[in-house]
């Protein structure tokens, strides 16, 4: 897995790439959470995500309750097929904010 | 000890060979399982799928032959590459082997605490995610002697994936259940097998799931595997047991009565 934080204008971008399974879950659970202490609303890419665990879930079901909790917004946005999958399985789906682009969220800030 | 070459195939059996004392289990069996496949092992009472689902999940060591699981040849793999092995491999068993003294949720959340150092907080989440896809979440804190059959499965199942296993084994997932339970558990399966790209095992003898879960299916009778392939291919089989077994007719229904009765007052051997 490959995570990188891009400050955007009024919210900040995690950029993920790759497998997000048990061994990288706990560190985007802790890049999640410090971002959302930080104050900032939080946009997930995770159109390169090829695959994730229920360790990775879990990760996204904590940062958004810890921001809704805050009320920060955090979506989620290009949602692979196979991470859609699991988020449709899981009923997340009808949970999470999800976007097709960027704007969509910005418009919403 | 790793041979990439066997990834495709999730597991690759060859020439396996199981003798209990001097009577012959399994005798001979090749069998290949594709990665994010449903394979079925079917096979009547006494065929040697169980003997065969425990060789496989390093429960029983067999006379001779080899097993490669996930590029991992078994015979001969250090305890440390074993334990590796078995964190990818979650087990459904008949009849659920939860801890009595334990709620469900602390049975599935089990695993994870034994064997990774992910937060409370992921580990309770996990926890609750699977408990929701097994249509458990509401009975958490229940007991397992508190459990309906039904329940015992499905809570079972989510113990066995819990780790979000890369196979999922599952003994006899119907068994014992009414005909709606075992539809529900049935598309369950198909689910994991789609959104969370397992490869999954299913002993069974229920004709019904067979046919409705299955992208392969492998036919066991007297320790050998009679035929494998897809389910349209083995409902078309020509071979008479598998016939026999589809039709649910024991072989004794189909010999000759008087061939029979001859037997049985001992006039012929």
């Amino acid at each position: 897995m490959e995570c990188s934080i891009k400050p955007e204008a009024g919210y900040d971008l995690l950029q993920l790439s790759g497998e997000v399974d048990m061994h990288f879950s706990p560190e985007l659970r802790e890049t999640i959470l410090d971002k959302i202490k930080d104050g900032s609303p939080l946009l997930i890419d995770m159109g390169n995500v090829s695959y994730i665990d229920s360790s990775g879930i879990a990760s996204l079901v904590e940062g958004y309750q810890t921001a809704k909790t805050a009320n920060l917004p955090f979506g989620l946005l290009n949602i692979s097929g196979a991470a859609m999958q699991v988020l449709t399985l899981t009923r997340l789906d009808k949970i999470f904010s999800l976007y097709t682009n960027a704007e969509q969220f910005r418009q919403e800030l | 000890m790793t041979d990439t070459s066997a990834v495709e195939n999730a597991i690759t059996i060859r020439d396996l060979v199981v003798d209990y004392g001097t009577r012959r289990i399994l005798d001979g069996v090749n069998l290949t399982i594709p990665s994010g496949q449903i394979m079925v092992i079917m096979g009547g009472s006494g065929a040697g799928k169980s003997t065969l689902l425990r060789c496989i999940l390093g429960l029983k060591k067999p006379t001779s032959g080899s097993i490669n699981i996930l590029g991992t040849e078994v015979n001969g793999a250090s305890t440390r590459q074993m334990q590796a092995l078995r964190k990818q491999m979650g087990v459904a068993f008949q009849g659920g082997a939860l801890f009595s003294s334990m709620s469900v949720a602390e049975n599935i959340q089990l695993p994870l605490r034994e064997h990774t150092r992910l937060d409370d907080s992921t580990i309770e989440i996990m926890t609750r995610i699977k408990l929701d896809m097994v249509n458990m979440l509401p009975h958490e804190h229940l007991m397992p002697a508190e459990l309906s059959g039904g329940m015992t499965k499905r809570t079972a199942l989510a113990r066995a994936i819990i780790m979000d296993p890369k196979l999922l084994f599952f003994d006899e997932p119907s068994s014992g259940l009414d005909p709606s339970t075992s539809a529900e558990l049935d598309d369950l399966i198909i689910l994991l097998k789609n959104s969370m790209r397992m490869t999954i095992i299913v002993v069974t003898h229920e004709l019904d799931s067979v046919f409705k879960i299955a992208d392969h299916i492998a036919v066991i009778g007297e320790g050998r595997i009679l035929e494998t392939g897809t389910p349209e291919q083995i409902k078309m089989s020509t071979n008479v047991e598998i016939q026999d077994l589809l039709h649910r007719k024991p072989r004794e229904n189909v010999v000759d009565a008087d061939a029979h009765l001859r037997r049985l007052v001992g006039e012929e051997e």
